[in-house]
């Protein structure tokens, strides 16, 4: 082996990468670290407290609550989206004219802004002028999702699966596309039955791409926002404070901004962790 | 077990096709006997996949039948059919064993366990997978995937035949000597019919008992290598087997005598069909061509050495005639004349044989 050449010239050429991620991610982040663990009563007059905050809110029922509604939300979408977007995907044509009209169909939810979402939800929704909660309500079903906790957690469900599903599905019909035809023919020929074909072919096949919708679905719906907060603003009462729904009503409604830092490190860790431990556990036995 | 025939087969993808060129495959009758081993040859879009994936009923044809024995299985669908398949890239269940895998075809159609387990260990043995049964299938290098393909078609007990598109593009070189030698030991073992597309003559030459060599959606000549060699029914089959490939020369016709560079030519037999307007050419191999002392004048152009023969391209005229010299021989530099052998040279009326 020849010796390696050292030449420290190259760090020039990573300057630019550096300097970007330091405006865009580390230097806000060091300016959350640093209100984390400070007090302040604003004219830049700051006091130490240490890890205060953050044993504040890993205590607080408040935090507590919303995580869990945080799990609940992230986890039903998860589980319909995934199994109904696949789902569709499969039963999409594979070719010929019909293809592009439900690929653009698939497509529209996706491109309408988050906020529109949750202000089309809303006004479909109510219960005296809206299309869905006059039909609900007149099957006889009494439904007001301003008022009744479960109606309001039915229709932001609803409306996550209306806007997103379409992704899973784009995802898994690419992924699906990406099968080479000789493996149906061959499962043709093995005489095996469609649900054989779903599950040793299809579903092995498209391990990836739904690793890639789960983690986008996670994360995206675990750091929801606008939607909820244009359609409920967080009620009835609490029952769909989500976790940035709470971090914002600390942060801006209250301005307790030392806590709303600390909650903000502890909700970018769990996003972190669950990611990693979706990943690995979906990779798992990859390459063996 | 039964031979298969396809009667009057002819096949388009389009939905009305009107001239000749929208048929992928032309009007066709081939027998296939019981248990032989068959090599379909054929430039790259020829029609062999097509071919294959009628036989197999991948596809149905736009028009004839096909017949397996005395029951026409045309509109049969694959899984019915008793047929078994290799594809170009090896086709394996990634998430299961290769003793799974084996065993999937038996389990899908409801074999008992105890069957199936004596069955797949029987095949694995036969195919040298024994010691990696429980493996995962997506480990496997490509050529174990390809036996794990093969073994899936064998550990039918009821295939009528197996079918192998192309089955070796994804092997090495080195592997590839092996995996045919395998095939061609499996076939004497199993006796079922194979038939193998391929598009290297080699492969098919080494493999078959009887070669089919397509050409632009016809079948051209069916024969042992030995006939294909020898009497080309078609210029296309001299040119594409053997290397190089057989010389064609244009020719006059007097008085049925061919005549080329102004000489009559000695052909074997006589021209029979009538040849009215068409093309006429000289077919001989450059195995058959030789110097001699007067004969066809030509031009030495290159001498390439292949080993143990050299290649030596001349020219009379525009029309350039190839033939093998032996390691050693010498070249002539002047006044050189070709010979032709007569017993090996024949007449061609627009590419297909007439002596």
């Amino acid at each position: 082996m020849a010796a390696k050449t050292t030449n420290q010239k190259a760090w020039f050429f990573i300057i630019p990468v550096i300097a970007l991620v330091a405006f865009n991610a580390l230097i806000p982040l060091m300016t959350v670290v640093n209100y984390s663990v400070q007090e302040t009563f604003g004219n830049n007059v700051f006091f130490w407290e240490g890890v205060k905050w953050f044993e504040q809110v890993l205590h607080s029922p408040r935090f507590h609550d919303s995580l869990m509604r945080q799990f609940a939300f992230t986890f039903t979408i998860l589980a319909i989206e995934i199994p109904l977007g696949v789902a569709i995907a499969l039963s999409m044509p594979r070719q010929g004219p019909w293809v592009s009209v439900c690929l653009v169909l698939m497509a529209l939810p996706l491109l309408i802004p988050w906020n529109v979402v949750g202000a089309m939800w809303n006004i479909f929704a109510l219960p005296d002028i809206g299309f869905l909660g006059r039909v609900i309500n007149g099957m006889g079903i009494d439904y007001n999702f301003t008022q009744q906790p479960i109606a309001a957690w039915f229709t932001t469900i609803l409306m996550d699966v209306w806007h997103w599903t379409s992704l899973v599905v784009l995802l898994a019909y690419a992924g699906l596309r990406s099968i080479p035809d000789a493996y149906y023919q061959a499962a043709k020929i093995d005489g095996a039955k469609p649900w054989a074909v779903f599950r040793h072919i299809q579903l092995p096949k498209l391990k990836r791409v739904l690793t890639i919708a789960v983690l986008l679905r996670f994360m995206d719906s675990f750091m929801i926002y606008t939607e909820p907060f244009v359609l409920t603003g967080g009620g009835p009462g609490n029952t769909t404070t989500f976790l940035s729904i709470d971090l914002v009503k600390i942060a801006l409604g209250q301005f307790d901004l030392g806590p709303a830092a600390a909650m903000s490190l502890i909700y970018f860790l769990i996003v972190l962790l669950l990611s990693w431990v979706f990943y690995t556990l979906m990779m798992k036995n990859e390459d063996q | 077990m039964s031979k298969i025939t396809l009667k009057d087969l002819r096949h388009s993808y389009m939905d009305s096709p009107a001239e000749d060129a929208d048929w992928a495959l032309k009007k066709m009758s081939v027998e296939w006997s019981d248990g032989g081993a068959y090599a379909l040859l054929g430039p790259s879009g020829c029609g062999k996949t097509t071919l294959l994936n009628i036989i197999s009923g991948l596809l149905t044809p736009s028009e004839g039948s096909v017949w397996f024995g005395d029951e026409d299985v045309t509109h049969v669908p694959p899984d019915m059919r008793n047929i078994a398949q290799v594809f170009q890239f090896p086709v394996v269940y990634d998430t299961m064993s290769v003793y799974d895998n084996l065993a999937f075809p038996l389990r899908n159609r409801g074999v008992p366990e105890a069957e199936v387990d004596k069955k797949v260990r029987e095949i694995a043995t036969m195919i040298d997978l024994d010691s990696m049964l429980n493996k995962r299938a997506s480990g496997l290098t490509a050529d174990g995937k390809q036996k794990i393909s093969l073994g899936r078609g064998l550990v039918r007990s009821d295939v009528n035949v197996i079918m192998f598109d192309e089955p070796l593009t994804v092997i090495d070189p080195h592997l590839k000597w092996e995996l045919r030698s395998k095939l061609k030991e499996l076939h004497q073992k199993v006796g079922s019919t194979m038939i193998y597309v391929t598009h290297d003559q080699t492969e098919a030459l080494t493999f078959a008992d009887q070669v089919v060599v397509m050409h632009d959606g016809t079948v051209v000549q069916i024969g042992t290598p030995i006939e294909l060699f020898e009497r080309p029914q078609h210029t296309f089959v001299g040119h594409f087997i053997g290397s190089p490939g057989m010389n064609v020369l244009p020719c006059q016709l007097d008085n049925g005598k061919p005549i080329f560079a102004g000489q009559v030519i000695q052909t074997e037999g006589s021209v029979s069909a009538p040849t009215g307007e068409k093309s006429l050419e000289l077919g001989v191999r450059p195995e058959f061509v030789s110097f001699a002392d007067e004969g066809i004048p030509v031009d030495v152009v290159k001498v390439s050495d292949a080993g143990r023969y050299s290649v030596v391209e001349t020219r009379h005229g525009d029309a350039p005639i190839r033939l093998l010299v032996r390691e050693g021989e010498s070249v002539p530099a002047d006044g050189v004349h070709l010979r032709l052998d007569p017993a090996h040279t024949q007449v061609y009326a627009d590419g297909w044989i007439v002596s």
